[in-house]
């Protein structure tokens, strides 16, 4: 078996609000073997990007993380110090976030911003750490480095600044990128590019990625394994091609049916009836079941549990049992 | 282009070209006037209340001393204390801002609430009680309105520092593995600069009508040093037949503070084009 970079296990977040106890993340279990691309798809406010936060352990207050075990190259991280996390951020594991524009300090250009994160990880002088900030540019596929590095982040398109941002995440050769819907806030073709260039990057370094997205086109494109998040819940994970092929959850069901197609134009496209429940509400059983449309008595008593149902294919429903496989 | 900004903002450019030449008149004050010991202070009491004249422009005053050098002279007393004012309220007040705003929590908590015992008493009272009780001088009443200008700096720094704390390059610096103490540095502080330096600007003009009122009422400077306020405060018992003794130095704190403040609002058009006036 591949070897397992990061694994999260049973992972539960919870925020303490006025309104009440917002259950973000409930149990979520997945891994990330090295070298390969790792989609986490789900509706917004489904606990994406807790999770993904939950691994820098970045999780804002009131958020605490009550349960679970992250482990990243046999590191427990939710035992580190405070200084030794700071290490592993941007060092081992970095981060990018869904919006490039807002993710760079205005008053700094970009050059500058990427040489302090190099020494902020590495003893190199601000001479070596400059020719790195140019060999790093031209990696990420950014026209002329030494003119770019002097640009301020207003000055770059929205897809420019993303490569920036990989820049910056890869400064100081992170094992892990944390990519938070990269491409979100980007044109279509844009998209395609910084997709590309994620795939790129996996092949030529090694690097392995935990690709965050709502987008299941992206997913197709991209990701080697995946995990189907709904309301804190991993509802079904598998080899992306598995899950496109033969999804079994009545949810992933319906968000593939919700994708537009060529040729269904002028037909009404299929939703998931119901609407997302606030992380507020407590489930005794399957947290889809109000939405579901083969939903059964024993679904309202009992959470489902993952369950194999192909080779690495995972599914939590009771409509499957292990027998079955 | 901002510089070409400023050009085209007149009222601004005007009160730039005032505020200089204050500045100037200050620090050069000896070589602009012949009665430059006058100006320091020794009394020449042959040419007392001569009216202004091609000789005095601005008249002489009670003790027989040149107007105009009294004026140049006082400027440096004021504007001192509007600068210094300012930078030990800025100095003060953005640091505590920033800790308190982008830490957040008890820290916040501490911090905040000192600055409301602060603003709870009214700046100018609060300013003369502390003068009063160090004693009447030119260090003691700046230390005095210093003491009560930092909380508005440290109320207007926590703001901003509690809405960048919350941007995303704030929290993406955070995932790099950036320190606290470097995030407020170079995240938090240089882009609160802009409403910090018009803010700042504003203040000036404020001050030293602060310093003015303070040294009206005998807390400020202390005779023979020359002070707009002490100047206006005694060209008062003449007003109705030397006019001319009090309403220099008043006019010149008019037109200071009136500069800095109009300064200041050009600033923050230029910078903040969303609140550009129309036309």
């Amino acid at each position: 078996m591949e070897t397992r970079l990061l694994s999260v296990e049973g992972l539960k977040v919870q925020f303490r609000t006025y309104a009440g106890l917002v259950r973000a993340v409930n149990g979520v279990t997945f891994d990330v073997r090295a070298g390969e691309v790792f989609g986490l798809v789900g509706e917004t406010g489904c606990g994406k990007t807790i999770t993904g936060l939950s691994i820098l352990r970045l999780v804002p207050p009131p958020g605490e993380m009550v349960s679970g075990k992250i482990a990243f190259n046999g590191l427990d991280i939710l035992s580190l110090s405070q200084a030794e996390m700071r290490e592993i951020r941007g060092g081992r594991i970095a981060m990018i976030f869904q919006n490039p524009a807002t993710s760079l300090n205005p008053v700094f250009s970009v050059g500058q911003q990427i040489s302090w994160v190099i020494r902020l990880h590495r003893p190199l002088t601000a001479n070596q750490a400059e020719e790195r900030t140019l060999e790093i540019l031209e990696a990420v596929g950014l026209p002329d480095p030494p003119q770019t590095a002097r640009r301020y982040p207003h000055e770059l398109s929205g897809g420019m600044q993303q490569r920036v941002m990989i820049a910056m995440a890869l400064s100081s050769d992170a094992e892990l990128l944390i990519a938070d819907e990269p491409t979100t806030a980007l044109d279509v073709t844009i998209q395609a590019q910084i997709l590309t260039l994620l795939a790129q990057l996996r092949d030529e370094r090694g690097l392995s990625i935990l690709l965050i997205t709502h987008n299941l086109g992206v997913v197709a494109e991209t990701c080697d394994r995946v995990a189907v998040l709904y309301v804190g819940h991993v509802v079904e994970q598998g080899p992306t091609r598995e899950i496109f092929k033969a999804m079994k959850h009545p949810y992933t069901r319906g968000l593939m049916a919700a994708i537009p197609r060529p040729g269904s134009h002028g037909q009404p496209l299929p939703a998931i009836h119901g609407s997302v429940p606030s992380g507020l509400e407590r489930f005794l059983g399957c947290p889809f079941r109000p939405r579901c449309s083969w939903a059964m008595d024993v679904c309202e008593q009992k959470l489902p549990a993952l369950i194999p149902v192909g080779r690495e294919h995972y599914v939590a429903c009771h409509l499957y049992t292990e027998e079955e496989v | 282009m901002m510089l070409r900004a400023f050009r085209r903002d007149h009222l601004a450019s005007i009160s730039l070209l005032i505020v200089l030449l204050f500045i100037f008149g200050a620090l050069f004050a000896p070589y602009l006037t012949p009665y430059s010991e006058e100006g320091a202070g020794s009394p020449n009491t042959a040419n007392r209340f001569l009216p202004p004249s091609g000789e005095h422009p601005f008249g002489t005053d009670y003790l027989g001393r040149d107007v105009l050098a009294r004026v140049l002279y006082g400027g440096r007393s004021s504007l001192t204390i509007g600068f210094l004012v300012v930078a030990i309220a800025v100095g003060i007040g953005t640091p505590l801002g920033a800790l308190a705003g982008y830490f957040g929590g008890w820290l916040d908590e501490i911090i905040m609430r000192t600055t409301d015992m602060f603003l709870a008493f009214p700046p100018l009272l609060l300013a003369i009680a502390i003068a009063a009780a160090l004693g009447p001088s030119f260090v003691n009443a700046m230390i005095a309105i210093a003491l009560t200008w930092w909380p508005w700096y440290t109320r207007l720094v926590r703001a901003q520092a509690v809405s960048l704390r919350e941007r995303s390059f704030v929290e993406a610096a955070r995932g790099m593995g950036v320190g606290s103490v470097t995030i407020i540095l170079r995240h938090i502080v240089p882009n609160i600069f802009t409403p910090v330096l018009v803010q700042s600007t504003m203040d000036v003009g404020g001050a030293i009508l602060t310093g003015a009122a303070l040294s009206f009422i005998g807390l400020g400077a202390q005779p023979p040093t020359a002070d707009w306020g002490r100047m206006v405060s005694t060209g008062r018992n003449y007003f109705l037949h030397q006019p001319w003794y009090g309403t220099f130095p008043g006019l010149a704190i008019f037109l200071v503070t009136l500069s800095f403040n109009l300064l200041g609002d050009g600033i923050r058009d230029i910078l903040d084009p969303r609140s550009r006036r129309a036309g």
